[in-house]
């Protein structure tokens, strides 16, 4: 019965993008203010939203996997690229001020200069597809690890990286929260 | 602290809005969802690129399009991912309308403070900044969505250098463009 294919899927797909694009909105990261705030280091919505949504999103994901109601989805680790596109991600998300989901969801609340840059995001897309071959011969090898995930990778057993990181997220959430009080 | 020394933002110094944490909670049980119900991690950049296919058509030409190797494997159509597209959108303009912050935004506070309130100006920095995130989403094979929130909660070697890398060069960025010169 599970998961869900067909014609169904696709009505499913507009609800579950309409949920993700109602919590970016209604959590204020659907805002360029917002994000480059955070940037910044003025405002910690992102970080906030961020964090909750991976140990939260990490425990029941890592529960299912065990239970057999969900597969893992893992991208592979293919090291210079990931950063080397994750620095160029940064750069643009700062001056876009935007990522491209928050960007959707803040199109759909009336950003005209969201509108502009998703214009800018489709162009960035036919850019990498005409690199693609360039990209595949060299550089998606280079530290090419594949579908690693930190607990094989650091032989740590995943519910105690979970725990670590819950840990870990509780005290930035504290330091956060203080700090903001003071000021 | 100027223009948002507000009532609001005094009132946050006294107690912890904890809006960010429960959209942070909604994020990471909606994932649980996803990962069960149609087998599919939050995700936005894949279908971009796959929209940018369809935008590339009338201007490179259906062969060039279809010969393509990156365009060959994520092909335009009407998918689970193009659809969560438009769902996001839509999310995000529910939530603008319930909430009533639903408005036409074409310069935003941060960056007029900065850069002044020249739309032209604006678009063209958020066109760029389209093109740099989405060209560097790609070749790191996800975005703050697909490599961030769902790489970093399956503990995914790729989520977390993208994670490390994205906030790096983003805030160097946001200090370059927005503190340096600022005395």
């Amino acid at each position: 019965m599970l998961p869900v294919t067909g014609t169904l899927s696709l009505v499913l797909a507009v609800v579950f993008g309409a949920a993700f694009g109602f919590l970016l909105h209604r959590g204020r990261v659907a805002d360029y203010n917002t994000i480059v705030r955070q940037f910044l280091f003025q405002d910690f919505t992102v970080i906030k939203i961020m964090l909750t949504a991976i140990v939260v999103g990490g425990i029941g994901v890592f529960a299912l996997v065990n239970a057999g109601y969900a597969q893992f989805h893992i991208k592979p680790a293919d090291l210079l690229a990931v950063a080397l596109g994750a620095g160029i991600f940064g750069v643009g998300m700062v001056i876009y001020g935007y990522c491209p989901g928050t960007a959707l969801a803040a199109i759909g609340a009336g950003s005209a200069h969201a509108f502009v840059g998703a214009g800018g995001m489709l162009l960035g897309g036919i850019f990498y597809a005409l690199s693609f071959d360039w990209m595949k011969v060299n550089i998606l090898p280079a530290g090419a690890m594949g579908k690693v995930q930190l607990p094989q990778l650091l032989g740590v057993a995943a519910p105690v990286l979970l725990a670590a990181l819950a840990v870990i997220a509780v005290a930035v959430f504290a330091l956060i929260e203080s700090r903001s009080r003071v000021s | 602290m100027s223009s948002m020394a507000t009532g609001f933002s005094r009132a946050r110094e006294r107690s912890i809005d904890w809006t960010p944490y429960i959209i942070g909670i909604g994020l990471g049980v909606l994932s649980w969802i996803v990962f069960v119900v149609v087998n599919n991690p939050l995700g936005i950049t894949t279908a971009i690129g796959q929209l940018s296919g369809g935008v590339a058509t009338p201007i490179l030409g259906a062969e060039a399009v279809t010969s393509n190797s990156y365009w060959a494997k994520n092909a335009m159509k009407l998918d689970y991912g193009t659809l969560f597209l438009a769902g996001t959108l839509i999310g995000g303009a529910l939530s603008a309308f319930a909430t009533g912050r639903w408005h036409v935004e074409t310069v935003p506070t941060v960056w007029a403070e900065r850069f002044g309130s020249s739309q032209v100006k604006r678009y063209i920095a958020a066109f760029a900044g389209g093109v740099i995130a989405m060209y560097g989403a790609r070749l790191a094979n996800g975005c703050t969505s697909g490599n961030g929130i769902s790489g970093g909660l399956q503990l995914a070697l790729s989520g977390w250098v993208f994670l490390a890398a994205m906030f790096a060069t983003g805030a160097l960025t946001a200090f370059i463009l927005f503190r340096a010169t600022r005395t």
